[in-house]
C-alpha cells in the first residue's frame, strides 16, 4: 500500500469520526444513557496478517450505527474487538483502545465477563442453547453470570416483548428453543442478550440467515431497542443499513488490512458520500 | 325433482374429475452406478460385514462349546459359586457330578468394573475438560500423546505395577475407607485382608480405561459447536459457566457412551486383574476384602490345567461374559439416545 494513499484516508477518518457525534447535532448527554462506546486507533491481526488498520469511531449512546462494506473488509473483526470476543480466535491480536464509559475495556485487571455483560452480542447465525427451553434461553445470561433478579417472570416477558417475540411464544415458554423458526430463534437470541441489560448491543449480520419477513421483524426490534441502548450492526444489506441506522461507517480493504473509509449520517453516506469509493459501493458499482 | 337431479349431475361430474386426477403411481427411483463405484461398494460392504461375521462366529463357537455345560448345569451356572470338575473312571469329565457355577465371578466382574468406572469417569472427564478448555497448546499435545500411550501400554505391566507399587498405597486408602465408611455395607470387612481386593483391581482397571474415556470425551468436547460457545461467552459467561451451560449438555451422551465403552473394556480385562486380584469362588460384595473374581481372569486361571471337557465349561463362562458385555453395550446405547436428545 502506498503512503500517498494512506494519508488522505487518515485525514478522512479523523474528520468523519468526529462528524458522527458532533456534526450531526446529536446530544447524547441529554439522553443520560452514558457516553457510549469509543474505539480509538483499533488495529487487528490474525497471526502475521494485519486485518484491520487504525479504526477510530465513536458510538453515541442511544444511536444505531451500521457498519457496511464488502466481505473481508474487517467489519466483523472490528465489532468483535468491541466486546473482546476477538481474543477467542487463536493467534488474534489487537492494538488501540476501546473505551466504555471512559474506561479501556482492554486494561489489565478488567474482568472480561463484566465487559460482555455491558456489551452484548447477537451473531450471524441464530444460536439458542438447544438444551434449554425458551424461558431458560432468555434467562441463561443471568445464570451464566450469576446475576440475581427479583422477578424472573417479569424480566422474561419484558425481554421477549422488547425482542418482538412475546406474542409468538408466550404459550410455549417451556418448550425447547430449537423448535422455533430461524427468525424467531434470532429474536430469541436478541431477547437473551437483553436479559443481562447491556448498554451496547453488537449485531454481526443478524439477518443474513433470515427470510425477508423475519428480517423485517428484527429490524423493527432494532428500532424499538435503539431508544434505550447503543446498537452497532454489521450488515451486507445496504437497504437495511439505510432503514435502521442513524450513522453508517463504510469499511474497505484494498487487499491489505481493512480500513474505515468514511463515517457519517446515514442519509449523507447514501446520498452524498464524500469518498468516491463509498459512492461506488453504496451505488452498487462494486462489492 | 329437478334440483336434485342437477345436484346429482354435479356430483357425478365432480367424482369424474376426482377420478381423472387420481394420483399417479409412484415411480421407482433408481440409478445405475458406475463400475468403479460398484466395486468399491462391495469392498466396503465386505469390510463392514466381516466384523459382524467374526463376532457371530465367535458367538456360535462359544455357544456350541458351552452348550453341554449350560444344559447340564442350568440356572446353577449363573447362581452357583462352585467350580469342581469331577472325572469319571475313564478319566473324562463327569458332567452330572461336576459343579460349574460362575456367580462369584460374574458379580466380581461387575463389582470390579463398576469401581473402575466410578474412579475413572470423573478423572477422565476432568482431564478432557482441562485438555480442551484450559491447557496451553503445547501441554495439550504432549498430554494427548501420553494419554494415548497409556492405552497402548500392555496390561500385564499394569498388573505387575499395580501389584508391587500401587497396592501398598491403595491398601492404606482401603483402610481409611473402612475406618470412616465402614458403616456402608460395601466397605465392611469380615477379616482384615486388604491385599488383592476388588477395590485395588478396580483402581488398576480405572487406570487402564482412563485413556479410552478421556480421548472420547475430549473428542466430543472439542466438537462443541463454536457458535454456542461464543453465545455463552458473549453473555458474560465465565469458562465454568460456559462448560456447564454449553459443553456439558452437548457432550453428556458421548461421555456416557465412552464410559460404557470403558466398562466393556473393564469387564473383559484379564491379565491385570489376574495379577492383582485374589480369585476366590465366593460371592463377595465387600470391595475392600481381598477376595473376588472376574470371569476373564478365571478362564485364564483355569485354562492351563483344564482338561478338554472343562475347557468347554470355561467357554460357557466366556459366553456369559460375551452376553453380559452385549447387554451393557445395548443399555449404553439406550442411555446415550435418551440423554443426548436435548443437547444436540
Amino acid at each position: 500500500m502506498s503512503e500517498e494513499r494512506e494519508k488522505p484516508e487518515m485525514e478522512t477518518q479523523t474528520q468523519t469520526s468526529s462528524l458522527a457525534g458532533i456534526a450531526s447535532g446529536h446530544q447524547p448527554s441529554e439522553k443520560a444513557l452514558g457516553v457510549g462506546l469509543e474505539a480509538r486507533g483499533i488495529h487487528a491481526w490474525f497471526g502475521q496478517k494485519h486485518v484491520l488498520k487504525d479504526v477510530s469511531l465513536d458510538f453515541w449512546a442511544g444511536t444505531v450505527t451500521a457498519l457496511i462494506g464488502p466481505s473481508g473488509c474487517g467489519k466483523s473483526t472490528f465489532i468483535r474487538t468491541l466486546n473482546r470476543m476477538h481474543e477467542f480466535i487463536p493467534t488474534a491480536a489487537m492494538a488501540g483502545q476501546v473505551l466504555l464509559d471512559g474506561h479501556d475495556i482492554y486494561d489489565p485487571g478488567v474482568d472480561v465477563t463484566k465487559i460482555r455483560l455491558k456489551v452484548g452480542m447477537v451473531f450471524q447465525k441464530p444460536n439458542p442453547f438447544p438444551s434449554m427451553t425458551i424461558a431458560e434461553n432468555v434467562l441463561a445470561g443471568l445464570k451464566l453470570a450469576n446475576l440475581k433478579v427479583e422477578n424472573k417472570d417479569d424480566l422474561l416477558q419484558e425481554c421477549l416483548e422488547r425482542a418482538g417475540l412475546w406474542n409468538e411464544v408466550k404459550d410455549r415458554l417451556n418448550t425447547y428453543g430449537g423448535a422455533l423458526s430461524g427468525g424467531q430463534q434470532q429474536r430469541l437470541c436478541i431477547a437473551r442478550s437483553l436479559a443481562v441489560r447491556p448498554q451496547v448491543l453488537l449485531m454481526d449480520e443478524p439477518c443474513s440467515a433470515l427470510d425477508p419477513g423475519s428480517t423485517l421483524k428484527v429490524e423493527e426490534t432494532i428500532s424499538h431497542l435503539s431508544s434505550s441502548m447503543t446498537i452497532i450492526i454489521v450488515t451486507h444489506n445496504m437497504q437495511q443499513a439505510a432503514r435502521v441506522s442513524d450513522y453508517t461507517a463504510f469499511f474497505l480493504s484494498d487487499g491489505g488490512p481493512g480500513e474505515m473509509i468514511e463515517v457519517g449520517n446515514t442519509n449523507e453516506i447514501f446520498s452524498r458520500p464524500r469518498d468516491q469509493r463509498t459512492e461506488n459501493y453504496v451505488t452498487g458499482r462494486f462489492g | 325433482m329437478p334440483p336434485i337431479q342437477v345436484r346429482g349431475a354435479k356430483i357425478s361430474l365432480m367424482s369424474q374429475t376426482v377420478l381423472n386426477s387420481a394420483l399417479p403411481a409412484k415411480r421407482e427411483i433408481t440409478t445405475k452406478p458406475r463400475l468403479s463405484d460398484r466395486i468399491f461398494r462391495s469392498v466396503v460392504t465386505s469390510g463392514g460385514l466381516s466384523s459382524l461375521v467374526i463376532l457371530g462366529l465367535i458367538f456360535i463357537f462359544l455357544l456350541y462349546q458351552g452348550y453341554n455345560t449350560l444344559h447340564s448345569q442350568g440356572i446353577h451356572f449363573l447362581t452357583g459359586s462352585n467350580w469342581n470338575a469331577a472325572l469319571n473312571d475313564s478319566g473324562s469329565l463327569d458332567l452330572k457330578n461336576s459343579q460349574f457355577g460362575i456367580a462369584a465371578m460374574l458379580i466380581g466382574t461387575l463389582v470390579c468394573s463398576t469401581i473402575a468406572i466410578i474412579i475413572s469417569v470423573p478423572i477422565s472427564v476432568m482431564t478432557a475438560l482441562f485438555l480442551n478448555f484450559y491447557a496451553p497448546d503445547r501441554i495439550k499435545k504432549f498430554m494427548v500423546t501420553v494419554v494415548d500411550l497409556m492405552a497402548a501400554f500392555p496390561s500385564i505391566l499394569y498388573g505387575i505395577w499395580g501389584f508391587f507399587v500401587l497396592m501398598p498405597s491403595a491398601v492404606y486408602i482401603a483402610k481409611l475407607l473402612h475406618l470412616y465408611f465402614g458403616w456402608i455395607p460395601f466397605f465392611k470387612m469380615e477379616a482384615p485382608v486388604f491385599d488383592r481386593s476388588p477395590f485395588i483391581a478396580g483402581i488398576i482397571l480405572a487406570i487402564m480405561i482412563i485413556p479410552i474415556v478421556t480421548s472420547i470425551s475430549r473428542e466430543i468436547f472439542s466438537q462443541t459447536p463454536l457458535d454456542r460457545v461464543q453465545a455463552a461467552y458473549a453473555l458474560g459467561a465465565t469458562r465454568l459457566g460456559m462448560i456447564k451451560a454449553v459443553a456439558f449438555p452437548y457432550a453428556r451422551g458421548g461421555i456416557i457412551g465412552s464410559a460404557m465403552l470403558g466398562l466393556g473394556r473393564a469387564m473383559g480385562e484379564t491379565v491385570a486383574v489376574y495379577t492383582v486380584l485374589n480369585i476366590v469362588y465366593q460371592v463377595n460384595w465387600h470391595v475392600l476384602l481381598g477376595a473376588g473374581g472376574n470371569i476373564a481372569s478365571m478362564i485364564l486361571l483355569k485354562f492351563g490345567e483344564a482338561g478338554p471337557d472343562e475347557v468347554k465349561a470355561l467357554m460357557a463362562a466366556g459366553l456369559v461374559l460375551f452376553v453380559a458385555t452385549l447387554i451393557v453395550n445395548s443399555l449404553a446405547n439406550i442411555i446415550v439416545r435418551r440423554t443426548s436428545k436435548g443437547g444436540k
